[in-house]
């Protein structure tokens, strides 16, 4: 029976498609991604009220409910909730980039290296991802955040600040076991420079882990972002960052409920893309991550 | 030698695997039946389905992707599989004993052999427990524990009350699989089928393994329906043999009567294949076991058969009696057998 | 036996809390910016300022400054608030209880749901339940922590007026025992500040409890689905188990113990997001208390609340790590 089972073999491109498809639900996350970028490059001309994403102020239409006018009504200045949340994809999009970029181009490279090379530089790397990685990441970015000036450049340090030790970890995993296979040792006595063996070799083969990991962490980043900016630790007014968009919206509850409300659903809808888009992933490459 | 009841008739079971690649027809046919008190082997090399048969009756196969196209398992008068697969199995657990293939991981981790043993003993056959069996508050003053000590005594385990608080990680595979044999002498059985139980097991400790399910097929007075791929345990072991080939039956025949005389080519090419230590040629059989997405047309043995004929490409051989109780499903013999 | 795992994971324990010592108070002396600046704000003269340095002993080297830090550490002071003009410490353990009863709370939720939906999901399959379980495993990490919250105080608490919006209790509080209100209300006979704290318990901790509810879903799910195909589990089906029996317990728990680590990770979630939670509901917990330092540039009370968190952190994964090598007798019998 073994024999028969066997025969499903992994890595085809063809079967990967089938298991993506056949999960819509990874369609929809990857639909509204896809959507999200396309509000955030075309944001000046989708929006309705372009000039409204910054410090422009109307007064005489504050407040203003939902209508046809302003499909997600206006602020306490009078500028249009809807404009603003859509030059907030903009920021939360870049955040999410950059946060990630650096933790991973930190954090892959110091996990390869600890796991390829061992001995001093193993202890020494992994021990000091176990002290970053004994405080829950939240508080450890608030704590960066405290010491900085408060930011949107800030926090998205402080996020990836507190995320390389994720990367570190898995990159060091996957080294520890990939090193022991036979396309390594093969290369070692073909006379492979170590570091092409590390980045050329051992580091393409965990791409799927990988791809599956940024893909959800994207989605949590900028959930840490909107949370640093709801706290007051991130982006600053006037800037239309969609956590601060809701913490300013707070302070109207419950009468103007649509200042939060919308904001924090851009927020919601746009986490879930990610996640719904990584599981499709996950099933694509047919892999287990941490 | 009266006439004994059989307990176990398989007749004409197709067994088909949905796979990515198609569909996979392993077992095509399988003729099979056990009386009582009887050893019968069902011997064949790995991946000719034997296991699959096994668990087909045991109705362990997982049924998406499985198929059962066609066919009937009679036991003690019922068509296994026409019952729900409830009432399967209760008849299953109740009246059936398994000793799995591989000791490794065969028993859960995570309890001790005495939780597990204690569990069965207990509740043995009973098919859903009451809310306050499941937490455990029914068993204070039952002596399964020293049921449990004593069927590992049977089993030729030494310090069996000590060994009742280990774990599996602890015991070796030796032990484990004696282990498993005593949870499959628990409660009253019909049919004990053992799916090559000492094939995982180290060369060494084999023999042991074999003569403790030997002698406890002799004082039980079990049925056994005993599959293995090889040859020479099957000889020592079992009465009446079955020899199995890429999903069908080759041939059945008492056991000395097999060796002695084997009649299908397959047959014969898996006796010479046994290393004899008078040091003979050592002749294999050509070939490898056949796509079962697509197989053979026709005998499934034709392309590696020293004696093919024109007319094994085309028809499949039926299994026609040869005398003295024997079956042989190959062209040699279709015609004009022996009445 | 089990000491002598104990025993292994010690000095790795004692060598992180040193690491996350160095690590706290370096981020707090080294990092851009003037603590003392930031704490008088921009009027204040530079006299005010090179004062308040010397108080706080900032003028001193790094090393004499990081003795003074852990000589005070080991007696259990933590420095003095700017804010609130008194010793952290004494701020912290007023605190400390409220937050650990919400995370108590939802940790609870999340684990009590978790287990039951996620089994249900496995046991059925790609049914409705599995599917709908699925659905809201996804929404629920990806509801922002904060935005769900408000949701639930406008449409909840003020529209529907079933619950209160804030705080931790309207009237009085039970007499103090531990300070978990909910286990010191029990624990006087207190009815009516039970239904109070528990009234006011119910949105922070289920709002809390979302995304590690939806976790545990999930894994124990992975892992229940797992367990089925295993061969013991198939095995003691075909010998005679009784099929409850068999899930309850012998896959019960296999799943479970793949879970725990998790669970670990999702504690130091939970504190994390105990903050964003605080904050909008107004919990008077250590970690609001974290949130105003950090707005207040108030050092001490940062460190202090750092400090705390990481040390609970560092304990309960031990806790978690010890419950492991409890559950899965792998663990601790592989020599």
């Amino acid at each position: 029976m073994e024999q028969v089972l066997r025969r499903k073999e992994k890595g085809n491109l063809a079967r990967a498609f089938y298991r993506f498809k056949k999960n819509p639900l990874s369609l929809i996350g990857l639909g509204i991604i896809l959507t999200m970028v396309l509000i955030a490059i075309f944001a000046p001309f989708i929006a309705p009220y372009p000039g409204d994403a910054g410090g422009a102020v109307h007064f005489k239409e504050m407040f203003q409910s939902p209508s046809w006018k302003h499909s997600f009504g206006t602020d306490e200045v009078g500028r249009d909730v809807l404009s603003r949340i859509i030059f907030g994809s903009r920021i939360s999009l870049t955040l999410g980039i950059v946060v990630l970029s650096v933790a991973v181009g930190v954090g892959i490279p110091l996990g390869l290296f600890a796991g390829y090379f061992g001995g001093k530089v193993e202890t020494v790397i992994m021990r000091i991802t176990d002290i970053f990685l004994s405080i829950p990441p939240l508080v450890l970015a608030l704590v960066v955040t405290a010491v900085l000036e408060r930011n949107l450049q800030n926090s998205m340090f402080a996020i990836a600040f507190t995320w390389w030790p994720w990367y570190a970890r898995l990159a060091y995993g996957q080294t520890l076991s990939k090193k022991e296979e036979d396309f390594v040792e093969v290369s070692e006595s073909l006379g492979a420079s170590r570091l092409y063996i590390i980045f050329g070799e051992i580091l393409p083969n965990m791409t799927s882990p990988l791809l599956v990991k940024i893909t959800l962490d994207m989605g949590y980043a900028i959930l840490a972002g909107a949370a640093l900016g709801f706290l007051g630790l991130g982006a600053q007014p006037p800037t239309p960052e969609w956590g601060t968009l809701v913490s300013l919206g707070r302070v109207h509850l419950p009468k103007m409920w649509w200042l939060s409300t919308f904001s924090g659903l851009a927020i919601f809808v746009t986490v879930l893309g990610f996640n719904l888009l990584g599981d499709g992933l996950r099933d694509f490459f047919d892999v287990e991550v941490d | 030698m009266g006439v004994r009841n059989t307990i176990l008739n398989i007749e004409g079971l197709k067994v088909h695997f949905d796979t990515l690649d198609g569909t996979s027809r392993v077992l095509d046919g399988v003729e099979l039946s056990v009386r009582e008190g009887e050893v019968v082997g069902l011997v064949g090399e790995t991946g000719c389905g034997k296991s699959i048969t096994a668990k087909t009756i045991l109705r362990s196969l997982p049924m998406p992707p499985g198929r059962i196209i066609e066919g009937e398992i009679l036991f003690l008068g019922d068509n296994l599989l026409e019952l729900s697969r409830e009432e399967g199995h209760q008849v299953m657990s109740k009246k059936m004993s398994y000793i799995p293939q591989d000791p490794m991981t065969s028993l859960n981790p995570v309890f001790s052999v005495g939780e597990e043993m204690g569990d069965l003993i207990r509740w043995h056959g009973r098919r859903r427990l009451g809310p306050l069996e499941l937490m455990g508050l029914r068993r204070r003053h039952d002596n399964s524990i020293a049921k449990a000590v004593e069927l590992l005594d049977r089993v030729k385990i030494p310090a069996p009350r000590e060994i009742i608080g280990r774990y599996p990680v602890e015991l070796s595979g030796g032990m484990r699989q004696r282990v498993l044999i005593a949870m499959a002498l628990i409660g009253y059985s019909s049919l004990l089928i053992a799916d090559e139980p000492t094939t995982a097991l180290d060369v060494t400790i084999q023999k042991g393994i074999l003569e403790l399910i030997e002698e406890k097929v002799k004082e039980e007075e079990l049925s056994v329906l005993y599959i293995t791929h090889n040859l020479g345990v099957a000889r020592r072991l079992c009465d009446r043999i079955y020899v199995m080939y890429a999903g069908t039956i080759a041939e059945t025949a008492k056991t000395q009567d097999l060796l002695d005389n084997p009649k299908h080519p397959y047959t014969s090419g898996l006796i010479s294949s046994i290393p004899k230590l008078t040091g003979d040629e050592f002749k294999g059989i050509d070939g490898r076991i056949p796509d079962y997405i697509d197989p053979p047309s026709g005998c499934r043995f034709h392309p590696r058969c020293p004696e093919v004929m024109e007319i094994c490409e085309q028809e499949k051989p039926e299994l026609v009696k040869v005398g003295g109780g024997r079956l042989v499903a190959c062209h040699l013999f279709s015609t004009g057998g022996e009445s | 036996m089990f000491g002598r795992y104990l025993v292994k994971r010690l000095p790795y324990m004692m060598l992180v809390l040193f690491g996350i010592s160095l690590l706290i108070f370096f981020l707090a002396r080294v990092m851009p910016g003037d603590p003392a600046r930031l704490a008088l704000g921009p009027e204040a003269t530079q006299e005010q300022v090179q004062a308040l340095r010397h108080r706080l002993g900032l003028d001193q080297p790094l090393y004499t400054q990081y003795y003074v830090f852990v000589k005070g550490l080991l007696k259990g002071e933590l420095g003095m608030s700017l804010v609130t003009k008194r010793d952290v410490s004494k701020d912290l353990i007023q605190r400390l209880p409220a937050t650990l009863e919400l995370v108590a709370v939802a940790m609870t939720i999340a684990i009590l749901g978790g287990i039951p939906l996620g089994m249900l999901s496995a046991l059925h399959k790609d049914r409705t339940i599995d599917q709908l379980s699925r659905v809201f495993a996804f929404a629920g990490v990806s509801f922002p922590r904060f935005w769900i919250g408000i949701m639930f105080q406008i449409g909840i608490a003020y529209t529907l007026g079933l619950l209160p919006i804030t705080g931790r209790i309207s009237g009085d509080p039970p007499a103090h025992m531990t300070g978990l209100y909910l286990l010191d209300s029990v624990l006087t006979r207190n009815l009516a500040a039970f239904m109070d704290s528990f009234k006011h318990m119910v949105l922070p901790a289920v709002t809390l409890s979302l995304s590690p509810l939806a976790q545990i879903t999930r894994l124990i799910r992975a892992s229940m689905i797992e367990e089925l195909r295993k061969d013991y589990t198939i095995v003691s089906r075909t010998i005679g188990m009784p099929e409850n029996l068999n899930i309850y317990k012998y896959m019960l728990k296999n799943a479970f113990t793949a879970t725990l680590t998790v669970i670990g990770l999702l504690v130091g979630w939970l504190i994390g997001n105990a903050f964003i939670v605080e904050q909008v509901f107004s919990w008077p917990g250590m970690a609001r208390y974290g949130v105003n330092s950090v707005l207040r540039n108030d050092f001490n009370a940062v460190v202090g609340v750092t400090l705390v968190i990481g040390v609970g952190y560092v304990f309960i994964n031990f806790i978690v790590d010890l419950l492991y090598g409890y559950l899965d007798p792998r663990i601790r019998l592989k020599k």
